[in-house]
């Protein structure tokens, strides 16, 4: 089992194949949601601290 | 041998620090096990000979659909046990998961949705698979609204433990979906009772994304149930000597 990068080039990477759309759009909203998660729990924890 | 005393942490100012403490843990195994899977899956695995790069989208689809459905059990036996005992720090915990379980739970969807376009043509069918984690979803979005339209936290409590009790017989559903009927959906690529059905570097970029996302369930898990026992014992004398006025972390 080798831990080579599979990829040629930087642009094979982003292209995925073809599917760069369906392969980024999953890990981009993926990420992006995860990231709403954690403001909104720093949001929250920021309004109990104001109420003191 | 030791007797460990369960009912210790029981007491929501005790689990508090507990939390507190194994947050920056989880928190550091995510962030560590997400780099890793994502070089793996993105990185070194090589393309599927059938699905080509489309397959890519495996890496978070089945970790987050697991995820779905483990923390709907896990919100349901929270809720129960919070039910049976009359606990706050279980309800607390049952209130705590069901946030990240409805986000795991559309991410399982949009990411299968993302992937079922290039592979079987369509974002969607109502398929039994598919139909039933959207249920899921809406199980979900049910206890949230439930709880958020009750004002007395102990009654919202009751209330949507018994709607999380009763929406959990949806999991075992969704999970033999693919072998009570005919689905679109594909069976099962890793099972406890065989072997995998797919290359070594795939599965483990998979299941080493599997943990990246208990681990982060952990992290915000634990730090939420610790802002909501903060919410609900505000005034309380535990709290307030932990966090004089103007002087929180």
């Amino acid at each position: 089992m080798t831990l080579a990068p599979y990829w040629s080039s930087a642009s094979d990477f982003l292209a995925m194949g073809g599917y760069g759309l369906y392969v980024w759009g999953s890990f981009g909203v993926t990420a992006l949601a995860l990231l709403m998660e954690l403001l909104a729990l720093r949001g929250r924890r920021r309004r109990l601290e104001d109420e003191g | 041998m030791t007797r460990i005393n369960w009912f210790y942490y029981a007491a929501p100012a005790r689990f508090y620090g507990l939390a507190g403490r194994l947050v920056p843990w989880c928190a550091a195994a995510a962030a560590l096990l997400t780099l890793w899977g994502l070089w793996i899956g993105l990185v070194v695995a090589p393309t599927d000979f059938q699905q080509r790069d489309s397959y890519r989208i495996i890496f978070i689809h089945v970790p987050a659909s697991w995820m779905s459905m483990v923390l709907y059990v896990a919100m349901a036996f929270w809720s129960a046990i919070g039910l049976i005992f009359n606990a706050r720090l279980a309800a607390m915990l049952a209130q705590a998961i069901a946030p990240t379980g409805a986000i795991m739970t559309f991410l399982s969807l949009w990411t299968g949705a993302l992937w079922g376009k290039p592979t079987w043509g369509t974002w969607w069918v109502w398929d039994a698979r598919l139909t039933s984690e959207l249920i899921l979803l809406f199980l979900y979005i049910g206890y949230l609204s439930l709880r958020g339209a009750i004002d007395d936290e102990r009654r919202a409590d009751r209330a949507s433990a018994v709607l999380a009790i009763v929406g959990v017989d949806n999991v075992p559903i969704i999970y033999f979906s693919v072998q009570w009927w005919n689905t679109l959906h594909q069976g099962a690529s890793v099972s406890l009772t065989r072997a995998p059905t797919m290359a070594a570097i795939m599965l483990q970029g998979m299941l080493v994304m599997a943990l990246a996302m208990w681990a982060y369930a952990f992290a915000v898990i634990f730090a939420r149930v610790r802002l909501i026992i903060r919410e609900r014992e505000q005034g309380a004398a535990w709290l307030r000597g932990l966090h004089p006025a103007g002087a929180l972390p």
